[in-house]
């Protein structure tokens, strides 16, 4: 197998702070002691593969996998999509991009949420694809809806949609949110404030992407995603002569 | 006056929240029939080669007081020491596996084989390990540590020999409880919080 050399280090500045006092739970539970910083090695760069046939037809839409298609979620049609690329901009082909998110009136589907905005029976709020050749990946689903939650004051999540990716080693892997161009919440939001460094956060918000959408039927949004990369060199790969 | 170089950073994490298993477990958070069955759901296939375990654990506060939220990713190498998709690796050993912990109690259980020696870029061996990934409410990034095993010679490992105070290895060291069972408890803070990686 080809070396394809280690994975460049974790820009620890350009991701969120593990404490921060505006989101409470971090402090009690995100680890006080520094982290052990080490180069990678073949038990980080390795990593799953889920192959195309493991998805269903009606996996990366939100509209239809709950009821089969049978009936339809309330809430405004869009579209997701965008490729997944690495640090050295190459394409991430083949790799595992989960979702999930709150319905039309920012409600989970599960039993901790006790929201007053009401279950959607046509809406179950997962999906996943496999990103193509070309890191491609897209979703169709309904725009989820802010929501309170309990943390100080008056505080709501911005509309958003929770992403999970593999990439091809096990430290690439990523969860993150997307949020939408536009919502006035993220500004507010402390958890998208973990993040300090402004051009980050932007880098979270899916922009409105009018020429994917389609008339009479859904708007489109536009989210990249860029995972870790690897440090190629021909000297650490040791080639003959050198 | 240098010429321009702006490579894409990585896109920043976000919490995986309290609901992370309507995304990754789906049939575990009650969500049947969208997906036939949870991705991850075993680490081995019947006849994978080699020693069969069982790992137990929490994943505990500072006070020592288990969290019923997290979601566990794990990765390994098969007996032999090689990855799933690597020439020779056995295909009854999927290496990766994904587990909630239990909703009530807190506590995780891992099936698998004892992975072997995986070899290292510059030569050498490393001590038998499994990759742990944890996501859970009030981290913003997912925890990265190694469980290596208490009845291992451990004594060179690159990753183990790295850690500045000897006490603090012990954390990342399974104890075997019984046989093919061990006992791995992460600590998220306090006097017994684990050693966390960035690799």
């Amino acid at each position: 197998m080809k070396d394809l050399g280690p994975l460049i280090p974790r820009n620890r500045a350009a991701q969120p702070v593990v404490h921060d006092p505006n989101v409470k739970t971090t402090m009690r539970l995100g680890p006080n002691q520094p982290l052990l910083s080490l180069e990678s090695t073949l038990q980080e760069e390795s990593g799953p593969r889920f192959g195309h046939s493991a998805l269903g037809p009606l996996d990366n839409n939100l509209i239809a996998n709950y009821t089969g298609g049978a009936a339809m979620p309330i809430g405004e049609r869009i579209r997701v999509h965008g490729f997944v690329r690495d640090e050295n901009e190459r394409p991430v082909p083949h790799t595992l991009v989960e979702i999930w998110q709150a319905n039309a009136g920012g409600r989970y589907r599960h039993v901790n949420d006790s929201y007053l905005a009401p279950m959607d029976e046509n809406f179950g709020g997962c999906g996943r694809a496999i990103t193509d050749e070309s890191g491609y990946y897209e979703f169709m689903t309904i725009r989820p809806g802010a929501y309170p939650w309990p943390n100080h004051g008056n505080q709501w999540r911005p509309m958003h949609i929770h992403f999970s990716v593999f990439g091809h080693s096990f430290n690439q892997r990523l969860i993150t949110q997307m949020y939408f161009e536009g919502d006035p919440l993220i500004a507010m939001c402390p958890v998208a404030n973990t993040i300090k460094m402004r051009s980050q956060l932007e880098s979270l918000v899916a922009g409105l992407d009018m020429g994917a959408s389609r008339t009479m039927d859904y708007l489109a949004y536009r989210f990249d995603i860029v995972l870790r990369g690897r440090r190629q060199s021909m000297f650490e790969n040791k080639l003959e002569g050198m | 006056m240098v010429q321009r170089f702006n490579p894409p950073l990585e896109t920043p994490s976000q919490t995986a929240g309290p609901y992370v298993q309507i995304g990754c477990t789906p049939n575990y958070a009650g969500l049947s029939g969208i997906y036939p069955e949870d991705i991850g759901g075993r680490a081995i296939e019947d006849g994978a080669k080699g020693t069969l375990i069982t790992v137990r654990g929490f994943i505990r506060d500072g006070r020592g007081e288990a969290r019923l939220d997290p979601m566990i990713e794990t990765w390994q190498a098969d007996a032999g020491g090689k990855f799933a998709g690597q020439d020779g690796a056995d295909p009854m050993v999927n290496g990766f596996c994904r587990f909630p912990v239990n909703a009530e109690t807190g506590e995780f259980e891992l099936i698998t084989v004892k992975p072997g020696p995986v070899p290292m870029r510059g030569g050498g061996f490393q001590a038998p390990n499994i990759a742990f990934w944890m996501n859970l409410q009030g981290n913003n990034i997912g925890l990265s540590t190694r469980m290596y095993f208490d009845d291992e010679d451990n004594s060179t490992d690159f990753v183990l020999s790295k850690v500045p105070q000897t006490y603090r290895r012990d954390t990342m060291i399974a104890k075997k409880t019984g046989t093919g069972e061990y006992r791995f408890d992460v600590y998220l803070q306090g006097d017994l919080e684990t050693v966390f990686l960035d690799m």
